[in-house]
């Protein structure tokens, strides 16, 4: 496959760089919400739109800097991009559900932190994608870490009940199931040649 | 008072039970897989014999270990953990050195089972969790192949397998020289297809004669195990058809569009461990879905993931991954396939309820 084409690009990031089973980026909220998929896959949802909306942005951004060879402020730009990004999400989510903007508590603000969307705008950037080649990384990005989430969310859920020693209880399971599940990702490594 | 002659037996449901236990259905796959070894040890010889031996011993050991540990009752009863070994050691290439083998045997069955709460909890096939570990930890032994119904097999080991604990394997390539003085090609049917654009004659394929892992050589014999299996009602062959079929399917499409650049169905169906896979190790009980649907599913994950790591991702074989991807993906299959309860209301009707009131 082209290593230029769309399709490569998305794929690339949804499954063979995952930001989180291969890059490990992005692990606090990976290990905090994925307890339950009532509210893995809003979480994974909300950071497909703060990551297109700051891919977006940044890829503006990066023109400006480039033209006036400030680079410098690149990293506090991008980060200033992605909190009003996750500010308009906040209040939409506020907005239209309550319920799930309680469930996600402290998460949701901290989409702000979260190094996956800081690492995705600057990979779009030292790569030189184009517009079009900048949404799809960040689109596959996006859908990677809810892919991601919901996968470890369905496993912490079917191993609620399970009788797990006191030493691998809580963030220990999680942090080893994200272990397994990043072995399993190691499949795709290569993909597309 | 003279005691009653009659004594009423009081006792809870369920009254009739079926006579398979966990021990009985684990000891008829251990059953079911013996030829499979049997059939190792005699193309690769003393390799593969001390391979299975320490496989098992090993995870046997860990489970009793931790067990112990625990101050729980030893759960290495129930047979499960002798199959966890069999597997493990069956998709080893038959040159690995026996240290690394119990490091992985170890970690497959402390990190993918034990943590995880036993038999019964572990989300991933135990088996499978000792190989990517050893496939990530040891990548050069890992792809070291040595070639099958070599002379001299009963007598002595293939010089790697004895590499001392901690050691790089030794190489092989002296005794390779020796042992097939007209060359070795090194290579799998699978890698010589991927790399080489070289197809492997059926019949071997089918037999087994050929280089690859100790146990996945043969698919007929691996087969026909299997089918004992389902006939006894032990293993879910729905699973098993279902991956073969998607498998066949998928590669024969893509055959039909450029048949020079892509392997036969028939190939891609009998070479590499799709058939060990699809038989033994994607059927485990515990982490496949549980629904009816949902393993039909399951199956058509997995046969379209190891055509499409198979014929383009970096690797020549997938069936590894895709198995442990579809473990992963399991909880979320079942979930979503959820049977609709006899007299419950669908969405459908509930959304029309709502609209009419």
């Amino acid at each position: 496959m082209d290593h230029d084409s769309l399709m490569f690009i998305f794929l690339n990031a949804l499954l063979i760089n995952n930001l989180v089973l291969a890059l490990f980026l992005g692990l606090c909220p990976f290990v905090g919400v994925s307890s339950k998929i009532n509210t893995a896959w809003p979480m994974g949802l909300a950071v497909i739109v703060v990551m297109l909306v700051a891919s977006v942005c940044a890829y503006g951004i990066n023109i400006l800097l480039v033209h006036f060879e400030i680079e410098y402020l690149r990293l506090i730009s991008y980060i200033a991009v992605i909190a009003s990004a996750v500010q308009l999400v906040e209040m939409t989510i506020k907005k239209f559900s309550p319920t799930l903007f309680r469930l996600l508590g402290i998460y949701l603000p901290l989409i702000t932190t979260n190094c996956a969307i800081l690492g995705m705008a600057l990979f779009q950037t030292f790569d030189e994608y184009s517009f079009t080649q900048s949404l799809a990384y960040s689109l596959g990005a996006g859908g990677g870490f809810m892919l991601a989430l919901v996968l470890m969310a369905g496993l912490r859920e079917r191993l609620e009940l399970a009788n797990v020693p006191d030493v691998a209880t809580s963030a220990a399971i999680a942090f080893m199931l994200a272990g397994l599940l990043s072995l399993a990702f190691m499949g795709f490594a290569g993909l597309g040649g | 008072m003279k005691a009653s002659p009659q004594h009423i037996e009081l006792r809870s449901s369920p009254h009739y039970r079926a006579p398979d236990t966990v021990d009985v259905i684990m000891r008829n796959v251990v059953y079911a897989l013996l030829p499979v070894c049997v059939f190792a040890v005699y193309l690769f010889g003393l390799s593969a014999l001390a391979l299975l031996v320490v496989c098992v011993a090993v995870c046997v050991g860990t489970e009793h270990l931790f067990c112990v540990w625990a101050g729980k009752r030893s759960t290495v009863g129930d047979w499960s953990v002798v199959i966890t070994g069999l597997l493990l050691a069956l998709t080893l290439p038959p040159a690995f050195p026996l240290w690394m083998a119990a490091v992985s045997a170890f970690f497959g069955v402390a990190v993918g089972k034990i943590f995880f709460g036993g038999l019964g909890y572990n989300v991933m096939n135990p088996a499978l969790v000792g190989r990517a570990f050893a496939q990530a930890a040891f990548t050069l032994p890992m792809t070291t192949w040595s070639p099958p119904r070599a002379p001299g097999r009963f007598t002595e080991f293939i010089p790697s397998t004895l590499t001392r604990p901690f050691m790089e394997p030794v190489s092989i390539d002296q005794w390779l020289d020796r042992v097939v003085p007209d060359g070795f090609a090194g290579a799998t049917p699978l890698a010589l297809m991927k790399f080489a654009q070289t197809p492997t004659d059926l019949m071997p394929l089918m037999v087994g004669t050929i280089p690859g892992c100790a146990g996945e050589t043969s698919a007929l014999l691996i087969f026909i195990c299997g089918l004992y299996l389902i006939f006894r009602k032990m293993m879910d062959g729905r699973i098993t058809f279902s991956i073969l079929l998607t498998a066949f399917l998928l590669s024969g499409l893509f055959y039909w569009v450029n048949p020079d650049v892509y392997p036969d169905p028939l190939f891609t169906l009998f070479s590499g461990g799709l058939m060990l896979g699809a038989v033994f190790m994607a059927t485990d009980m515990v982490a496949s879905p549980e629904t009816r649907l949902g393993v039909w599913v399951y199956g058509i994950l997995i046969g379209v993931l190891v055509v499409i790591i198979r014929l383009f991702g970096g690797l020549p074989e997938g069936v590894m991954y895709a198995i442990l991807l579809g473990n992963a993906a399991s909880p979320l299959i079942s979930r979503v396939t959820q049977p609709r309860i006899y007299g419950a209301a669908g969405k459908k009707r509930k959304k029309k309820e709502n609209n009419a009131s």
